[in-house]
């Protein structure tokens, strides 16, 4: 039975701060993706990659150069005439770049952005068909700053001929996107594919992609390198056959795979914009991504980040990188990049003591039907944002198991416009997190407090500015004990 | 007898670079040009220009 200065002791923080008190070793008994589950060499791969592993999320940083335009494959949802600084969103950029420019905006991003811990080439255009300007870029970059990650994204048509190079290069992770394994589902998103010098249209073109990517799959994983998956949820078009697109991946050795929504606006104009499909509802997403559990494991903290992006998920720093403002000698200073690390390493301790110490508070007990909990943060594993400053909000699920977070459910326009709040903005919300029972953060005001509480989202900032695990687990366990004394 | 691309419609991504047999295209500032004189259409095959190019209607034959 939970004591409840237990209760207060882990809530006011203290248990965060010291290495984990008793019970379980801080690394052993980590979430899925921390290293306890996961053979040293691969953690060694994942821990500073904020794609590729949860945790690492809160602390590192990535970019994305737009250096390799040419592409081999039309996607229903890209538009390859479609650019604007404005939008957030994947194959969206400001400007292209040389892979001389290109290396000289990573100077300068790891000069200023020490959690700057992975390059990665994602578009607009295929990494690996536009391989000549991949490779230079990379091979620029790496020259000067070693201690950097290398990453690529493909649709897997050109996958097979580049794998030696891949592994040659220490390129050690690829993300490839898969939306199907059924060659007749393929013929509804690709229009056509470019393939030996030649074009491929319908079922002809799919069933190339299909074997394409999946040779390229395992050929990859064969030879160590990390592969993520990706597929775009295109409601009605390939939405339930995805869980069949996770067990193939899955089989074939893919690391993670991440199920996105589709973005979808005429305004974009893409096929998919212009013909009405539209993306799917958080709810249908979460649908899918729960029928998949248990097969390949799910990537939940994707923010669909622009081709160009740069900084921490969920920010983009690029615009102050633009090349204009780039100066000619970039020299970087390694301290701060070390000194950074170091700082990380103390910040994961306390971060992992306090998920500890949330399967502490929940304990063992029958299994209930677990709460959905929606956390407002700015970072460190914290419930530090106020409601109305809140541009995304964390969904977690929790029961007697554990605290699992589910997904980032991201707002276009925060609630909280200079002062006033927004009534449409709020009934958005409260529409996206119409399936949520409780919503923590920093602070709330009375009006919105009143509302999510009559749509039956029970607010509270009882819990701000503490670790958001041990704060969902003690909610959870005082409602679970309360419920027990009653019955 | 070449083909030439309709810049306004161009994304210059380069496929058509990378696949024109003949060498016959380059990018000239922002764009991507044909020089028409290297230009052979491909001899009677599909235009390979026409193929990779992501933007409809946008290589075509002068």
């Amino acid at each position: 039975m939970i004591t409840l200065d237990a209760l207060m002791q882990t809530v006011n923080g203290e248990g965060a701060k010291a290495p984990a008190s008793g019970g379980c070793a801080s690394s052993s008994c980590g979430s899925s993706d921390t290293s306890g589950d996961l053979s040293p060499e691969v953690w060694d791969k994942v821990k500073d990659h904020p794609c590729y592993s949860e945790e690492a999320h809160h602390y590192f940083a990535r970019m994305h150069l737009a250096v390799a335009p040419a592409c081999n494959i039309k996607c229903n949802y890209c538009n390859r005439k479609y650019d604007c600084a404005n939008e957030s969103r994947p194959g969206v950029v400001s400007e292209r770049l040389t892979p001389e420019q290109g290396a000289r905006k990573t100077f300068a991003v790891a000069q200023s952005v020490p959690q700057l811990s992975v390059l990665g080439i994602a578009g607009p255009g295929d990494a690996l068909y536009d391989w000549r300007h991949t490779k230079s870029t990379f091979e620029k970059v790496v020259e000067k700053l070693p201690d950097i990650k290398l990453c690529i994204s493909t649709n897997g048509v050109a996958l097979p001929d580049h794998v030696d190079e891949i592994v040659h290069m220490n390129i050690d992770h690829v993300t490839i996107t898969i939306n199907m394994v059924d060659p007749e589902i393929g013929a509804k998103i690709y229009p056509w594919i470019f393939y030996n010098h030649k074009r491929y249209t319908g079922v002809e073109a799919a069933t190339i992609l299909r074997e394409r990517q999946m040779l390229g799959l395992e050929m990859l994983t064969a030879r160590g390198v990390l592969v993520k998956v990706n597929s775009v949820l295109i409601p009605g078009v390939n939405d339930a056959h995805l869980i069949e697109v996770n067990r193939q991946v899955k089989a074939r050795g893919a690391f993670l795979h991440n199920i996105m929504p589709l973005i979808s606006d005429p305004a974009h104009g893409t096929f998919y914009g212009l013909n009405g499909q539209r993306g799917p509802t958080p709810q249908e997403l979460k649908k899918i991504q729960d029928a998949c559990e248990g097969g390949a494991k799910l990537m939940r903290h994707c923010r669909q980040c622009r081709a160009d992006a740069v900084g921490m998920l969920g920010e983009d720093r690029g615009q102050e990188f633009a090349l204009d403002l780039l100066p000619e000698n970039i020299d970087i200073d390694f301290t701060q990049r070390d000194a950074y690390r170091a700082e990380v390493e103390h910040k994961r301790e306390a971060h992992r003591a306090a998920k500890s110490d949330a399967r502490e508070i929940l304990g063992a007990s029958a299994k209930e039907a677990p709460l959905t909990v929606a956390v407002v943060s700015k970072g460190d594993g914290l419930i530090n944002e106020h409601f109305g400053h809140a541009k995304e909000f964390q969904i977690y699920e929790v029961d007697s198991a554990g605290v699992r977070f589910v997904s980032y459910r991201r707002i276009q326009d925060h609630y909280c416009q200079g002062g006033l709040g927004e009534e449409s903005n709020l009934a958005r919300i409260i529409d996206m997190l119409k399936d949520v029972d409780h919503l923590l953060c920093a602070k709330i005001g009375g009006c919105p407090r009143a509302e999510l509480a009559a749509a039956g989202i029970s607010p509270s900032d009882d819990y701000a500015y503490e670790f958001i695990e041990p704060s969902i687990a003690t909610l959870y366990a005082r409602k679970r004990d309360a419920a027990l004394e009653k019955a | 007898m070449a083909y030439k691309i309709i810049s306004s419609q161009c994304s210059a991504c380069g496929a058509c670079e990378f696949e024109c047999p003949n060498a016959a295209i380059r990018m000239k500032g922002d764009m991507s040009i044909i020089e028409a004189a290297k230009c052979t259409e491909c001899d009677g095959e599909q235009p390979r220009c026409v193929d990779a190019c992501p933007v409809e209607n946008t290589c075509v034959k002068i």
